[in-house]
């Protein structure tokens, strides 16, 4: 468990980064926190042959209250936003709250926000987010490009985005308020990836639910929106244990999700109901 | 007997004149907690290589070209050898029974042409470093003709089934019947209750944390190969090595530096130690080997797959009257060394009835062979599952009769003693009825059947489940011999030793992996010596500095090791009193050992310090009484008498079940223990507590499966689901203390006990909670989407 060699480069600013991502092409690896790169390179399932090392970009690690939007550094890390509930606010409370299901305290205090997007792993934390709240991603490519791209066209499949090869993720927008969403999720053991995700993002206005957005985790290759669930969400009904029933069974016969070591497609269909049931009442108690 | 609450008291010196009983602090503790242990990889030597083993890729077959061409050419690698390179002697474990009972496996140091496993070593790379060694093992080409697999015991034992040892007809490499009562028959057909359980449990791996390890090198001065290794025993390991390199023992010395845990895995030889010490011979170069985890968890010794089909006679008040048991266990690959695949059927086998009074008994026990990394010992070897059986069966038939789960065992445990039970083992005293009584009562005291009752109206789903076993300790010479093994571990040795200054130096042939011997061996000596704690200090794990011993494993240590210990320091102490009589000019019957002097029983004023007397038998040989030779060394030998000694213990659990999820959530944990006298109670508990956290590790969260070609499914915690301190409760535990009479210091083993309780005492709770389902099951670990399809069977 040691990795193959590799060559070992540091970036000193973003277009530094970039410029050696270009020149290296398709055999660079970014490495932030190194919390999923680093496992895998020591396992040789990951064998990239020179690494950037992004990790004094110290421009790429803030949270910044951008009207009503919500800014945050590809470099911050996940033990950062877990401890920044001023910044956060109430509007952003379901990201703070959701750093406790990232792994352990060790590895939430070096993995970051970006890492974590561009690693793509369909249970991941910041990815549900990402597509629960409609943010985007911004990269930086080549001779200073620039481009954003919708949380929903960044996951491609397994552990694969849209970003080039050449490109860095430099930030992610969430782009409004979710004062009443939340994020749950199973494993057996604290800290695991989870078996299936859930995350709940509420419109209320009063005892009425006027909409809303369910992401699932673990369900598909991306994390994904179940959109039968947010149907039932637009109904305008008042919140209610019976309405939240209803929309989670909508995700669980929307979704088609895979047999794994974990359990059988019905197993997580039942998960997926049952998260989101708790997502829902979370969310509107918060 | 006495009752205790959990209690934590600091060291005195006066309990009843002993430092036995106290909550000594770990001697260990300082150095390892601020990391000046010294492990195995924590060695480094002069101009040491590191080394990594090619493996099989693939279960079955046969190896038709290895070709280290390219591995000896990577950058950094120093040299590859292949079985034909070193050309060793084989681990061999035989037992002495025919042919029918049992088949030897040779398992070579590295695999000639025949692989049977995913991760068996086929070739020892050396590299100049860690990273380059990789690279070498990366660059081995090996082609197989592969064969098919054998992943399961009923694969294993169908007609025409693939061999996996061509001299192993039915792919069995032990099939005996330990016991079969004459007319058993009978009683099942005229009882007035039959239960039936089929049982099984998945493969496991101990998982210390310190994978295992080696550091080999030659010594020119001592001539000898020195093997510094994480072993639970070292002078087996020696045994070993010194047979397959063809040498003298004199000429190979072990030493086991600090270990972070074995449980069972490192009291075998591993192939891995050998093969690094013979190339650390050929390349006249140390040679370090540090298991990785990946290694660790698929190719290093497994344990506890097993099934059962067992089924018990009752009468109509509850009262068992027969049992009949077909154990069959999927040893995998190779017989370990010394204990052979035969370690867990004869085990579950010898004593399955436990605690309960089995009139009859009927048994069969079978070790099978599958292309799966083969077992060792793991802590509690069988009784962890035989346990969970016989309290399934309990469980059945409290339900089919109607009566209390705690009151049909109350009507079956033994309680008078000593008992000799239909196997042939006789019981020395224990509270199996009391330690049953008390943690009811505990449950009940705390409200538990209430609450589950009233939680019940609230839609939540409680259960309580109980397990009451006993765990056989300080295995004698002789029950290892009816085993038929031709190693027989059961005595051990020890020295006590004082120098000229008054402080004590202990030996002992056991191996400290974690059970804080410096501890309560320290507590042992300095109680028969009348000397201050920190004045002793135990040396173990080194085959220079132990004339001999087993190591450590079946709890053996305290029970066996601990009574050397005492023997020799009761010869230390009666030469001491000798020579401080004589040196007082006083009766050998008027002097007492007290606070490290020797004193006048009829005057204490008149005494004389240890080191008086101590620097009189070194430095003043000739102030010595004229009977009695210089120096202060004391040897003894302990070997248990007859069966050795019951520890006994009942947990109770109360667990939630998640409908949504499928979680096994324990809300309460107690257990109530008996290891007769504690040397150190605060020691005692945290074995317990390890004990349990593995044992509900095995009831809910750990397996290894394999798919159908035999590659197993953990290359890591992702997969394999060793759980953490989120996921383990609180314990409670409560002591009784029945002191042994077959061990010098009063104690009974205490290492594995948690461990078997704890599937049994789970799966009982959660088979409470089912209840309303219909639906039990007997199948470990429990897994989440199981407990979850249980609960959708809800009325």
């Amino acid at each position: 468990m040691k990795p193959a060699a590799f060559a070992y480069h540091r970036a000193r600013d973003v277009d530094g980064a970039t410029a050696l991502l270009a020149e290296l092409g398709a055999d660079a690896k970014v490495l932030a926190g190194g919390q999923s790169l680093v496992p895998m390179m020591n396992f040789r399932l990951a064998r990239p042959r020179h690494l950037v090392d992004i990790g004094r970009l110290h421009e790429l690690n803030h949270i910044t209250r951008d009207g009503s939007a919500l800014r945050i550094g590809a470099l911050t890390t996940h033990h950062t936003v877990e401890t920044a509930g001023r910044q956060l606010g109430p509007e952003f409370e379901v990201l703070r709250a959701a750093m406790s299901w990232v792994g352990h305290t060790p590895i939430r205090a070096l993995g970051t926000v970006g890492g974590s997007l561009a690693h793509a792993d369909a249970t991941a934390e910041w990815c549900l987010l990402a597509v629960l709240l409609d943010a985007s991603v911004t990269v930086r490519g080549p001779c200073g490009s620039q481009r954003s791209i919708a949380a929903a066209d960044l996951f491609l499949g397994f552990y694969t985005t849209t970003v080039e090869p050449d490109e860095l993720i430099t930030e992610v927008t969430f782009p409004r308020p979710a004062p009443r969403a939340a994020l749950t999720e199973f494993a057996e053991r604290h800290g695991d990836f989870a078996t299936v995700a859930a995350a709940v993002d509420l419109d209320l206005d009063g005892d009425t639910v006027r909409g809303g957005r369910v992401a699932l985790g673990g369900v598909a290759p991306v994390p994904v929106r179940a959109r039968a669930a947010e149907e039932v969400l637009r109904r305008g009904e008042v919140a209610s244990v019976d309405l939240f029933a209803e929309c989670a069974a909508a995700a669980a016969a929307e979704i088609d999700p895979p047999d794994t070591p974990n359990g059988d497609a019905a197993y997580h269909r039942n998960l997926a109901r049952d998260l989101i049931e708790r997502a829902c009442e979370e969310a509107l108690a918060r | 007997m006495s009752t205790t609450a959990p209690h934590h008291t600091e060291p005195r010196f006066d309990r009843d004149g002993t430092w036995v009983g106290a909550s000594v602090r770990r001697r260990e503790d300082p150095r390892l907690l601020t990391g000046r242990g010294r492990f195995v990889d924590d060695i480094a030597l002069p101009r040491m290589a590191h080394a990594q083993f090619v493996r099989s890729t693939v279960a079955a077959g046969t190896v038709t070209e290895l070709d280290l061409t390219a591995t000896r050419r990577t950058p950094g690698v120093i040299a590859a050898f292949s079985a034909v390179d070193l050309d060793l002697g084989d681990i061999t474990a035989i037992l002495e029974r025919p042919a029918a009972e049992f088949v030897p496996t040779d398992m070579p140091v590295l695999a000639r042409d025949r692989v049977r496993f995913v991760g068996e070593p086929l070739a020892i790379v050396i590299a100049e470093d860690p990273y380059a060694v990789e690279d070498g093992v990366e660059a081995a080409r090996v082609t197989y003709d592969t064969a098919p697999a054998v992943v399961s015991a009923d694969q294993a034992l169908a007609d025409s089934a693939p061999l996996v040892h061509d001299n192993a007809p039915n792919n069995t490499l032990l099939d005996v019947s330990l016991f079969a009562t004459e007319g058993i028959d009978d009683v099942f057909a005229a009882a007035d209750h039959v239960v039936h359980v089929e049982a099984s449990s998945s493969r496991q791996n101990a998982l210390p944390l310190e994978t295992r390890g080696v550091v080999a090198a030659w010594d020119d001065r001592d001539e000898q190969l020195m093997v510094q290794t994480c072993t639970q025993v070292p002078h087996q390991v020696r045994t070993v090595l010194a047979r397959c390199l063809g040498r003298d023992e004199r000429t190979v010395r072990v030493l086991a530096p600090d270990m972070g845990g074995g449980f069972g895995q490192k009291c075998v030889v591993g192939r891995e130690e050998i093969a690094a010490a013979a190339a650390a011979l050929r390349l006249e170069r140390p040679v370090k080997w540090i298991e990785d985890r990946r290694d660790a968890l698929s190719a290093a010794f497994l344990a506890r797959e097993q099934r059962y089909d067992a089924r018990a006679a009752f009468d109509a008040e509850g009262h068992i009257l027969a049992l009949d048991a077909d154990i069959v266990c999927d040893m995998g690959a190779y017989s370990c060394y010394p204990f052979s695949a035969g370690i867990e059927p004869l085990m579950a086998s010898a004593e399955m009835p436990g605690v309960y009074r089995v009139p009859a008994y009927r048994v069969r026990g079978r070790a099978v062979t599958t292309n799966k990394a083969p077992s060792a010992p793991y802590r509690g070897v069988s009784r962890p599952q035989y346990v969970m059986v016989m309290e399934r069966l309990f469980e059945r038939a409290s339900r089919e009769l109607g009566l209390d789960p705690v009151e049909i065992r109350r009507r079956n445990v033994i309680t008078t003693f000593p008992y000799t039970g239909v196997n042939a083992v006789t019981y020395d005293p224990g509270t199996y009825l009391e330690s049953l009584n008390l943690c009811e009562q505990l449950v009940r005291d705390e409200g538990w059947y209430e609450r589950k009752e009233q939680l019940a109206d609230a839609g939540r789903i409680l259960g309580i489940g109980y397990c009451c076993f006993n765990e056989r300790t300080g295995y004698a010479s002789d029950a290892f011999a009816k085993r038929k093994m031709t190693v027989v571990p059961g005595f051990d040795l020890s020295q006590v030793r004082m120098d000229p200054s008054g402080g004590i130096v202990v030996t002992s042939g056991t191996m400290n992996h974690g059970q804080s011997h410096e501890t309560t061996f320290a507590q042992i000596v300095a109680s028969r010596l009348g000397i201050d704690v920190a004045r002793v200090k135990l040396q173990q794990g080194d085959t220079d500095r132990v004339s001999y011993g087993w190591g450590t494993f079946a709890s053996r240590s305290v029970t066996i090791g601990g009574s050397a210990a005492s023997l020799a320091a009761d010869r230390l102490g009666a030469k001491l009193l000798h020579i401080g009589a004589h040196l007082l000019e006083t009766q050998p019957d008027n002097v007492e050992l007290h606070n490290g002097a020797v004193r006048q029983r009829d005057d204490h004023s008149r005494k004389l310090p240890f080191s008086e007397i101590a620097t009189v038998a070194y430095l003043r040989a000739d102030l010595l009484p004229k009977d009695t030779e210089p120096g202060l060394t004391a040897e003894a030998s302990f070997d248990p008498a007859g069966d050795g000694t019951f520890a006994n213990a009942t947990h109770a659990v109360v667990v939630e079940l998640h409908p949504g999820t499928g979680q096994v959530e324990i809300l309460r944990y107690l257990c109530v223990e008996d290891c007769g006298v504690t040397i150190n109670p605060q020691i005692v508990e945290g074995q317990c507590r390890g004990g349990i956290a593995q044992g509900i590790a095995g009831a809910l969260f750990e397996q290894i499966t394999y798919d159908s070609n035999g590659e197993p499914s953990c290359a890591s915690f992702i997969d394999y689901k060793v759980p953490t301190a989120a996921e383990i409760p609180d314990v409670e535990i409560h002591h009784l203390e029945t002191p042994c009479t077959l061990t010098e210091s009063g104690a009974k083993g205490v290492g594995e006990g948690g461990t078997i309780g704890a599937p049994a005492a789970v799966l009982n709770a959660v088979n409470d909670a089912l209840r309303p389902t219909g639906i039990e099951l007997d199948a470990t670990p429990i897994t989440p989407q199981t407990v979850q399809r249980a609960l959708e069977a809800r009325p």
